[in-house]
């Protein structure tokens, strides 16, 4: 039983750490809201004066907005689709008896270990170049024109490459959840006469439900952030053809300069964050009282 | 009921398996291959560079010698370990009161702190560039190490609380019942049960702080870079440059590898918060 003096002892020790998070989450968060009402820019020095909505009324005005939306959805959709549909088929691929599982394990989990600028730069040079990449000395050698990846299809070349940084996760985290999976339950089905579909459909694929939504869940909150990827292979172009929502915050506050206009994507972006959270945080909060 | 499986099942597995694993892998294999090579041997066709060509040292003495990159390297290992460590000091106390003297507020709290986690980075990067600039934090390896610690903390502050949980309430009251103080208690009865935990705990932390790129990228410019921002710097070439890409990026990318294998399982706690095992 703890008594008064512990109570208190574990309130000091707690502090630091609430202290600190609480700076780190407010402090920040006040600032973005309220530049997000001023017309401020860094390149005209002076006065800030206070801007009303006019700066989220020209954030969702502006054409790029649009495109941003669009291709955040699409980044993070497409990712998902493949990460989840891929993690599925790896992780009941992994779960089989095999030789040599440890070695195997470690070639698919890899890339995850892969820092962003690294994978985009190597898919970029070492892979989608036309000239000296391999896809495209694979084209050209078998008598096809070449495709220029980040000319022809900017989106989907990044949804590749950082599809293949998070398939690792989604196969990892699906690959522990089926190895909680009761094999005598499947067993007793199989017994009963049911093919393996039936079993991926009624047995497997509830048991791994849980586990699949945490991944869309956590994933998503990731993605909507991917920047290193884009910034380092296509700095959003052509156009506006990869800007997605993070980029291009960046680019209207770090490279426009303009406090205010970024400061007021920032606060879109945080609820857009906010809408995913609210779901994730209820399923962990669950898993929390069990 | 457990059945032997066939020799010829269990082959037929690993191939399949063998093969899309290779692919994963393939390239990382690739950029090690490249990393052996000369710039006019990296961009022939790859054939050719497999079987018709020599091996050299000289893309890794290359890379340092432009670009000094163990400054970089360095200044990684600072971050990504300096981050790890403030946090742990400031966790440990937090998630040691959380397990041991729970109190009704204990779970709103690590509700509380993981959602400062969901909190996506470019929703307050205006502000935390302006606070950098106007102190002279930006470029320097103290304001990232904070910004990263900041960033992780509620990651260590869970992970270790549910370390934590798993050690038996009984055996810290036998020691206070010995007549061990706090500090003790903590010190030599909870800390050495807890190794195992706080490990791979370190060991999560050490690798999303070093391939951390948000922050880094955002906030440093040449004296911080970690490597993170010094591989971007390969992003627009002059020249050849796919050896010495691949030799500073399998040299940024060798200790987490390692690293990672060593934490498969960790990862999947500490990644999904708990929420799968």
């Amino acid at each position: 039983m703890s008594t008064k003096a512990s109570r208190s002892a574990a309130r000091l020790m707690i502090s630091p750490a609430v202290i600190l998070l609480l700076m780190w989450m407010i402090v920040p968060l006040v600032m973005t809201v309220y530049f997000s009402f001023l017309r401020y820019n860094l390149l005209s020095p002076g006065a800030t004066p206070w801007a009303g909505w006019d700066n989220y009324y020209w954030f969702f005005t502006d054409p790029s907005f649009k495109d941003a939306i669009w291709n955040t959805l699409a980044l993070v959709g497409g990712i998902l689709l493949i990460t989840v549909i891929g993690g599925i088929g790896f992780a009941l691929l992994l779960d089989k008896p095999m030789f040599g599982t440890g070695v195997i394990r470690i070639m698919v989990i890899a890339p995850f270990f892969v820092m962003p600028t690294v994978s985009a730069l190597v898919w970029k040079n070492m892979f989608f170049n036309p000239v000296n990449g391999i896809f495209g000395n694979i084209a050209t050698s078998l008598g096809f024109q070449p495709i220029d990846f980040f000319a022809e299809i900017p989106l989907l070349s990044i949804i590749f490459i950082v599809s293949w940084m998070w398939l690792p996760f989604a196969t990892l985290i699906l690959l522990t959840a089926l190895q909680s999976l009761d094999q005598e339950q499947l067993e007793a089905a199989e017994m009963d006469g049911a093919n393996w579909g039936n079993r991926f459909w009624f047995i497997m694929l509830p048991h791994l439900a849980r586990a699949i939504t945490v991944v869309i869940l956590i994933q998503t909150i990731f993605l909507l952030s991917v920047f290193a990827e884009i910034l380092v292979t296509t700095n959003g172009g052509p156009g506006t053809a990869t800007t997605n929502l993070t980029y291009l915050i960046y680019v209207s506050s770090l490279l426009q300069f303009d406090v205010g206009m970024g400061s007021a994507g920032g606060v879109i972006a945080i609820i857009l964050a906010n809408i995913v959270a609210i779901f994730l945080m209820r399923m962990i909060g669950k898993n929390l009282d069990a | 009921m457990a059945r032997a499986i066939s020799t010829k099942r269990k082959s037929v597995n690993t191939a399949i398996a063998g093969t899309l694993g290779f692919l994963m892998f393939f390239p990382i294999l690739w950029i090690l291959i490249l990393s052996f090579k000369t710039e006019e041997d990296a961009i022939r066709a790859p054939l050719q560079i497999l079987f018709d060509s020599g091996w050299t040292l000289d893309s890794f003495a290359a890379v340092q010698a432009r670009s000094d990159y163990f400054k970089h390297f360095s200044n990684s290992v600072i971050i990504s370990v300096g981050s790890t460590l403030i946090g742990l000091m400031i966790a440990i106390p937090a998630a040691w009161s959380m397990a041991f003297v729970p109190s009704k507020n204990t779970k709103n709290v690590l509700m509380w702190m993981l959602s400062t986690k969901m909190l996506p980075p470019v929703g307050v990067l205006v502000p935390i560039y302006l606070i950098f600039r106007d102190t002279g934090l930006l470029d320097s390896r103290f304001g990232l190490t904070i910004v990263l610690t900041l960033m992780n903390l509620p990651i260590i502050v869970w992970m270790l609380y549910t370390y934590f949980k798993e050690i038996p309430g009984e055996i810290l009251e036998a020691a206070r019942m010995d007549g061990a103080s706090l500090r003790e208690e903590v010190l030599y009865v909870l800390t050495p049960m807890a190794i195992p935990g706080m490990a791979s705990t370190v060991l999560l932390n050490i690798i999303l702080a070093w391939n951390e790129a948000f922050w880094t990228l955002n906030l440093t410019a040449a004296k911080a870079a970690p490597l993170t921002a010094f591989i971007a710097s390969y992003s627009s070439p002059e020249g050849l440059f796919y050896a010495k890409l691949s030799a500073a990026s399998i040299m940024a990318i060798a200790p987490i590898l390692i690293m990672g294998w060593f934490s498969q399982k960790q990862l999947v706690r500490g990644l999904t918060f708990g929420a799968v095992k």
